[in-house]
């Protein structure tokens, strides 16, 4: 609003063609006026000069580090002891020295800031790099000119880069809503119409509210507001469905380990979240030993090397686990929990004993970085995709074993019934240690994948270890439909309540619908059926 | 009077009492009487600490009622606790008045940082302790009632019992853990000045609340043995053992289970209120995970289904942690995982059990086993 007046008032103060005439020196030397006003005047007059050197110079007045010598030169000055050593603005020769006395700052209100930001946006528009003119555009997208965007229009013409000049077409469409003609205006709505930039709909919003508009135009506006806003849920939306979609798979890959070993020997394994944090410390140790012995050209590739490292250091501890402990108490599943328990708090201890009690730094490698921004704003992140794929595979290997192999088929077998498995010859003891050493695998090749994405601490399976019991209970066990069912549906209604109810709470009703959902299928959704189901 | 006559032995009537009135009458003597500093003075430290004990005490002695009679592993017992500490913490909250912090006689020194205009409605009638006393009983037991009733009428048994009952206690631990919930959030309520208008600080108060526990405690210890020696205890015991078999001789397998867990949901709400003023402060990690599942190593230590088992496990453990993670930080974590792998390994039936378990070790390697009436070696 501020912006519309001042524009007003310089347009009617002071004529184009006199500002274009004048030179860029004497201008700066006009910033070291008396009054504000003159200053203002003499920013705006430097940014319809459209010279690249400027931008330096409003920068250092931005900045507060112009002053004026007593002579009225404007001069950039950085204080050296009691003294000043002073600079061209334009170009940094250096001017010489100068005594504190004799130089006074050139002050800047909220009004210059303004001004400043406005001109800064027009002189980056043609002169700056592809990011800087991108910004710009952006800029003059947030703060539309009142003047029509004549600089924008001058810009457009130049550009010669698509992307930039879809963005100065958007942002010039933006500044001729508010000025100008019906005609022209509501060629600028339609346009705008056509985005889905979350800037523009607080710019449509802005026009809609002003006073004393054409009902034609407002009602136009209107449309476009819709029409915005439509998109932009949608995509709103979609990068939520992205977020429940990563949640899922972390999730998934948290629980799949525990569905399969409680739908085969009908146990919980309460340290089922410690081979998870064992998988993320062994990401780190082999980051480490890269480090340290490898060329350093090499420790991109420390992640690929991670993943067997913890699936094979992992299902070693969960075969030990088996064999030392869990083999000793078949049939009481609940003493099997809280063995599990203890163990899972001496391994807790264990590594915080040899590692630190502290966050341990896993470092992404290069490719998996940085994300991909759409048109809205939506970001999705390179290690969320990367580890959404990587459950996937996981998911389709485990399914390939159970389904191709004969370990799978007796895994199968022995869920479905394991008196009538033992008594057709299928080592059932054998088949215990090998879903056990497999399951806890898994749970090391998610600590692989968990590593990416936070931290890497003695806790770590203490966060996920109720999720992943969630999942189980909800999707069912023995079947990884189930799982994966569980898994997804529980990371999207997470996100999804997430803007509604807030995290924690959001978190709190999943708990408690799980509670409810148990009511009606008490084994989970995708429950075995027949003689299995009863234990 | 049905199983009256059971319920304690003579021999065990002049156990209890004896040992009641020690730990009632010789504990506050010899805390109060001795001069301060001779070798026979009991510290004043030590006071709400075996007070401490005795709360936890009551807390293993309400999951041993559900788990080893029932065979109810709830991995959610903190949260009754909890649940009735709060009630008691919140009545304790109201005594404060005008000496908190910002002197506000309306609201609790975390609502005015908070910004709050006036006092939420499920925080009305806690300043008069026979409200509290009745959420105390009633917070925990309803809650236990209606998870109960969910869950059995379900059928949701075994580990997927104890794995919701986990979920409840996270999801009470994440909620309790906001501040708009009007609890404290993370730091809890705490600051506590007095209780029935005695200084909580003062070593006659506490004395009072050691007492306190000691009789509830013993009362609890009481309604247990009423409810396994009556033919519901035995009701118990046989579902616990197979529990389809008892549904189709026609008993109603699942009233019986919620009564008793609404029971013990109860007894760990009152110990809960008791372990509050003992030890000034309430905060959501009583709802922890962790927490939860320890109760159940308290139980499994001392034997399963002997409710002395539970008493002794728990003191015995408390004491082990204090004295650990005072010497030996380090060590306890690995102490307590040691010993829940252990007992359930080695020794299913905790303390109380290895005597017998050495019993049938020794009649298995000398043959002619030398003890009649005793069901030694298999």
């Amino acid at each position: 609003m501020f912006r519309c007046v001042l524009s007003a008032l310089v347009a009617l103060l002071l004529l184009p063609s006199l500002a274009a005439a004048a030179d860029l020196k004497q201008l700066v030397d006009q910033l070291g006026a008396d009054d504000f006003a003159a200053k203002i005047q003499a920013v705006q007059d430097i940014g319809a000069l459209g010279d690249g050197r400027a931008v330096a110079v409003l920068r250092s007045l931005n900045d507060g580090a112009l002053y004026v010598t007593a002579d009225h030169r404007v001069v950039l000055a950085q204080p050296e002891g009691d003294h000043f050593k002073t600079f061209d603005p334009l170009d940094g020769t250096p001017l010489g020295e100068a005594a504190a006395d004799a130089l006074d700052k050139v002050l800047v209100n909220n009004r210059l800031r303004g001004a400043i930001d406005a001109a800064l946006g027009s002189l980056t528009l043609v002169g700056g790099r592809l990011q800087d003119r991108l910004s710009a555009a952006q800029e003059a997208l947030k703060h539309p000119a009142a003047d029509g965007g004549a600089a924008l229009e001058k810009a457009l013409a130049a550009e010669k880069d698509p992307q930039v000049r879809a963005a100065f077409a958007l942002a010039l469409a933006a500044a001729r809503v508010g000025s100008g003609s019906r005609e022209q205006r509501l060629a600028a709505v339609a346009e705008l119409a056509q985005s889905s930039d979350p800037q523009v709909r607080s710019v449509l919003t802005q026009q809609r509210d002003a006073a004393d508009l054409d009902p034609e135009l407002r009602r136009a506006i209107d449309a476009a507001l819709s029409a915005v806003e439509g998109r932009l849920k949608l995509i709103g939306f979609a990068v939520t469905l992205f977020e429940g979609l990563s949640l899922g798979s972390i999730l998934l890959l948290a629980a799949i380990g525990l569905a399969i070993t409680f739908g085969v020997m009908g146990i919980i394994n309460m340290a089922h979240g410690e081979m998870i944090m064992l998988g993320a410390y062994s990401t780190f140790v082999v980051q480490q030993l890269f480090r340290a012995f490898l060329p350093p050209q090499w420790i991109d590739g420390y992640l690929l090397a991670a993943v067997p490292v913890a699936f094979l250091a992992t299902a070693a501890v969960g075969i030990a686990l088996e064999r030392g402990i869990i083999r000793f108490l078949y049939g009481r599943p609940l003493e099997t929990m809280l063995a599990t328990w203890g163990v899972s708090l001496v391994l807790q201890q264990l590594v915080r004993s040899i590692f630190g009690a502290t966050n341990q730094e896993v470092a992404n490698p290069s490719w998996m970085t940085g994300g991909f921004t759409l048109i809205g704003g939506a970001t999705f992140t390179r290690n969320r995709i990367v580890i959404l794929i990587f459950c996937f595979a996981v998911l389709g290997a485990l399914a390939l074993l159970l389904r191709r192999t004969t370990l799978g088929l007796h895994m199968r077998a022995v869920t479905q019934n394991r008196d009538m498995s033992a008594a057709m010859g299928i080592a059932t003891a054998r088949v215990d240690a090998l879903t056990f050493g497999l399951g806890s695998g898994i749970a090391g090749m998610a600590g692989v994948a968990l590593s990416q994405i936070g931290n890497v601490s003695p806790n770590l399976g203490q966060i996920y270890i109720v999720d992943s019991f969630m999942v189980v209970v909800f999707g069912g066990v023995g079947s990884l439909l189930g799982t994966l069912a569980g898994a997804m549906s529980l990371g999207i209604v997470n996100k999804l309540l997430e803007p509604v109810a807030g995290a924690v709470l959001g978190k709190v009703v999943v708990l408690v619908a799980i509670i409810l959902f148990i009511q009606k299928r008490p084994r989970g959704l995708f429950a075995l059926k027949g003689r299995a189901a009863e234990s | 009077m049905p199983g009256a006559s059971s319920l304690l032995t003579p021999r065990g009537w002049a156990w209890f009492l004896g040992l009641g009135a020690a730990l009632v009458i010789g504990v506050p003597l010899l805390n109060a009487l001795p001069p301060a500093g001779s070798a026979l003075q009991l510290p004043d430290y030590l006071v709400p600490l075996l007070g401490k004990y005795l709360c936890y005490a009551l807390l293993a002695l309400s999951l041993d009622l559900i788990w080893g009679y029932a065979g109810i592993l709830s991995l959610g017992h903190g949260a009754f606790f909890a649940l009735g500490g709060y009630a008691m913490g919140m009545y304790l909250m109201r005594q404060i008045g005008t000496r908190g912090v910002y002197a506000n006689a309306e609201l609790p020194d975390f609502m005015v940082f908070l910004n709050w205009k006036a006092l939420p409605w499920y925080w009305w009638g806690f300043d008069h302790f026979a409200f509290a006393a009745l959420m105390v009983v009633l917070v925990p037991g309803v809650l236990a009632l209606v998870f109960g009733w969910f869950a059995f009428r379900s059928r949701v048994t075994g580990v997927y019992l104890s794995i919701i009952t986990q979920a409840l206690t996270y999801a009470l631990w994440l909620a309790f853990f906001r501040n708009d919930m009007g609890f404290g959030g993370n730091n809890g309520l705490t600051d506590f000045k007095d209780i029935f208008g005695f200084d909580l600080h003062a070593s006659s108060t506490r004395r009072g609340l050691y007492v306190a526990s000691v009789l509830a405690l013993g009362l609890g210890y009481l309604a247990c043995r009423f409810i396994v020696a009556s033919k519901l205890g035995r009701l118990l015991r046989a579902l616990r053992d197979a529990e389809s078999r008892v549904r189709f001789l026609g008993y109603s397998v699942d009233h019986a289970k919620l009564f008793v867990f609404t029971v013990s949901a109860v007894l760990a709400g009152i110990a809960g209120a008791l372990y509050v003023p003992q030890v000034g402060i309430i905060n959501p990690s009583e709802f922890s995970t962790a927490n939860s599942i320890e109760i159940a190593i308290w139980v499994a230590v001392g034997g399963r289904g002997t409710l002395l088992g539970a008493i002794i496990g728990a003191v015995a453990i408390n004491f082990a942690k204090s004295w650990l993670t005072g010497s030996l930080p380090e060590a306890w974590l690995f102490v307590l995982g040691a010993l829940f792998v252990l007992v359930t390994l080695a020794f299913p039936k905790g303390i109380l059990g290895v005597t017998g378990q050495l019993r049938g070790l020794r009649g298995r390697g000398a043959p002619p086993a030398p003890v009649p009436g005793e069901e030694g070696a298999p």
